[in-house]
């Protein structure tokens, strides 16, 4: 059974993008463009689709960026929000995750946005639940970052309106980064042909090729004739554990620089899930140039939580 | 007290024997096989019509958690599991709080265990100090205490020179070490096999190397030291190969696989089933495949449960923080079964790797029915199904991946020294 769907088929919890239907995704992406009115054209930016509900941000991992665009959305939406950096107070005293959950569960939160550092924490928590509550995945460990991905699609649709005839390029390390898994099944699901990976060897996991990617080593041959381009974070720390010689030669390889950007189509568009490491994994006129649409993402990584949110605990449109 | 077992389908490995016969037992021995001994008199008969009577169980790994680890398992809640399970010899690794390196702690164990009266308990002993990885233990004085092995369980020993040494001093005495390959490098942090399940669920990842290297070494210094090596939990075809070959060229090496690893794979994990997180790591379909074909040639010699009882709090984490084992004693059964009908494997042959088999491994005059043999003896109903729930289970640990599962095989009668010690 599809831990993330009801017995009808519709969106209980929003977990991975891996199994999601197409048509989940569709309907997310229309309900997303619908609130980017909310945003942009109105006085007032709020609807109140949760009105009375309650959304608990638990963070076990710090991330002010990513806590701060659900904390958004769900204002937007009218909700009640509670912020919670776990990772410095309770389970540092000993209690489990699911104590922490159970205790939340008792102040009436109606909706968890739960970041953790392991895989699988999201499942963990949404199979101990009540039917009534709803949990959306911020990122769990190396798994996945559904929010992150379907903003991303959103974006590539945005500009390039389809999806069945695009060439779509990942690039960097793809083994540590649950934002690639979660691009990588949002991509195949609604029916991209092509879907490249491109990064050195000790980045890449063991027969990553199985999820549906052409797996490139080289940046010029990786990047020929892509539409999109998707820049992926690179943390410091990789520099040891004997998984890259250094920040320089990295940059030399699999930087994204205007020269290797040229082997891309004309049109293509740069994306980066933030946040950027200037002169590391991009080159920042790139990332400032015209053929960047970060900033985009970021707006529109609102409307697409407010559509998640809304479709989880708002009913029906 | 004497025993009449009667109309059972008696299956006995050694002695070819599969055939409905009675079974006589006298003053703890096996008395007779078919036709009572002279001026037998029965103080008890068992009517075993449409059972199974076998040699009872031998398990190669079964972890009783004591000392040190009782919130997790006692002593006597999984003896009576063992019982349940119709085993009636099993083997403990040392890797209890404190570790198995000490005489006193080998004694306080098998005099616990003896009081019971049930299933039969051979510690393990450590094969370093605190299993450490760096000092020998005394081992002559361990297994006077009784030891009949030397093992690292599942804690590394990085230094293969102290690996050579430890052979070495091992073999002086002809004590048998017992080793889990696993290089610590490859492993760390690792909580899956490097594959495609750990690849999609961004799962810190053991690779097979991890297994075949550790093993390539352990076969190497056995060679040069003439050590008598167990391999323990193999979990990869490209491991048993390394192991078939071996045995081919006439290494003195032995070999079993967790029941674990012979039903499962990676796919089990699922959606982050913490009760699949388990040492070493379920792998993929392949090398289930060649694990079964690796016990029915013979290549592994003997199946076992790898009972690692956990208390539920240590596992209702996320699947890398949560406790690794699985509870097993009362499925070994089962799943042997299981493979059996699965694998066409003749009942007595599959049989032979959880009883005679075994046995041979430890050293043991145990797993046959011989006249003469002391009685321990499983009598099971091999139709009876049953479902794997918590409540259904005697260990204390109740986290096993067969969660649910309908079972096929259940024990009726154990006995031990011919007493029945358990009645289901």
């Amino acid at each position: 059974m599809n831990p993330q769907l009801n017995k009808d088929g519709e969106l209980q919890h929003l977990l991975t993008t891996e199994g999601l239907p197409a048509r989940i995704v569709r309907d997310i992406l229309d309900r997303a463009a619908t609130f980017l009115d909310v945003a942009e054209g109105r006085e007032i930016k709020k609807v109140p689709l949760l009105h009375g509900k309650s959304v608990f941000n638990v963070f076990f991992e710090n991330s002010t960026r990513t806590r701060t665009t659900f904390e958004i959305a769900a204002k937007r939406l009218s909700a009640d929000v509670v912020n919670l950096n776990i990772g410095s107070s309770s389970t540092s005293k000993g209690e489990t995750l699911l104590d922490t959950v159970d205790n939340l569960c008792a102040m009436h939160a109606d909706m968890f946005v739960v970041r953790h550092s392991q895989s699988g924490a999201a499942h963990l928590i949404a199979r101990h639940v009540a039917p009534e509550i709803h949990v959306i995945n911020a990122g769990d460990g190396r798994h996945a970052h559904p929010t992150q991905a379907l903003l991303d699609m959103f974006t590539i649709r945005h500009y390039k309106k389809e999806f069945h005839n695009l060439r779509v390029a990942i690039v960097g390390d793809v083994l540590h980064s649950r934002v690639a898994r979660s691009q990588i099944h949002a991509l195949t699901t609604l029916g991209v042909p092509e879907v490249r990976v491109i990064a050195p060897k000790t980045l890449l996991p063991t027969m990553v090729e199985n999820l549906g990617v052409r797996v490139y080593h080289d940046m010029v041959q990786g990047l020929k004739d892509v539409d999109v381009v998707l820049m992926l974070r690179l943390q410091n720390e990789r520099m040891q554990g004997a998984l890259l010689p250094s920040a320089q030669e990295y940059f030399k390889n699999y930087g994204l620089t205007e020269e290797k950007l040229a082997h891309a189509k004309d049109d293509a568009i740069v994306m980066h899930p933030g946040p950027m490491n200037r002169g590391v994994e991009i080159d920042s006129v790139v990332a400032d140039g015209p053929r960047s649409v970060i900033l985009s993402q970021v707006t529109f990584g609102i409307a697409v939580r407010m559509a998640v949110m809304s479709m989880l605990a708002g009913g029906k449109q | 007290m004497n025993i009449h077992i009667k109309n059972g389908r008696v299956i006995d490995p050694k002695n070819h024997i599969d055939a409905q016969q009675d079974v006589f037992i006298d003053a703890g021995k096996i008395a007779g096989i078919g036709s009572a001994p002279a001026g037998f008199v029965a103080d008890r008969t068992i009517d075993a019509s449409g059972l199974v009577v076998a040699p009872g169980l031998v398990d190669l790994a079964a972890r009783l958690r004591e000392p040190g680890y009782e919130y997790m398992a006692t002593l006597e809640s999984e003896m009576d599991a063992a019982v349940a399970g119709g085993i009636t010899s099993l083997a403990c690794p040392p890797d209890t709080d404190p570790a198995l390196d000490e005489p006193g702690l080998v004694e306080m164990l098998k005099h616990k265990a003896r009081n019971l009266n049930q299933t039969k308990v051979y510690p393990v002993g450590a094969l370093t100090a605190g299993l450490k990885g760096q000092e020998l233990t005394e081992m002559a004085e361990l297994a006077d205490a009784g030891c009949i092995a030397f093992s690292q369980a599942d804690a590394p020993l990085t230094d293969t020179r102290v690996l050579l040494r430890a052979m070495q001093y091992a073999a002086t005495f002809d004590f048998p070490v017992w080793l889990r390959p696993q290089d610590s490098f490859l492993a760390k942090n690792g909580v899956a096999h490097d594959g495609e399940v750990a690849t999609r669920c961004g799962l810190p990842a053991i690779p097979v190397s991890a297994e075949t290297i550790a093993l390539a070494t352990m076969l190497a210094l056995a060679r040069d030291t003439g050590v008598r090596l167990h391999i323990c939990r193999i979990s990869s075809a490209a491991g048993v190969d390394m192991i078939r070959a071996a045995k081919r060229d006439g290494l003195k090496v032995t070999c079993d696989v967790s029941m674990n690893h012979t039903h499962l794979s990676e796919n089990d994990i699922g959606y982050f089933d913490p009760n699949c997180h388990l040492v070493p790591p379920l792998r993929s379909l392949h090398d289930r495949a060649a694990l079964r074909a690796g016990l029915l040639d013979g290549t592994i010699d003997a199946i076992c449960s790898n009972h690692a009882p956990v208390d539920e709090d240590a596992k209702q984490l996320p699947f890398a923080e949560a406790e690794p084992g699985a509870t097993g004693l009362e499925l070994l059964l089962p799943l042997v079964l299981k493979w059996a009908e699965q694998d066409k494997v003749a009942l007595p042959d599959a049989l032979a790797r959880a009883t005679l088999h075994p046995a041979r491994v430890l050293g043991l005059d145990a797993g046959h029915l011989s006249v003469g043999a002391v009685a321990d003896i499983c009598v099971f109903d091999p139709a009876a199904w049953w479902k794997v729930e918590p409540s259904a289970l005697k260990s204390q640990g109740k986290n096993t991946p067969f969660i649910g599962y309908e079972m096929q095989g259940r024990v009726r009668y154990t006995l031990v020294d011919g007493q029945v010690v358990y009645q289901g």
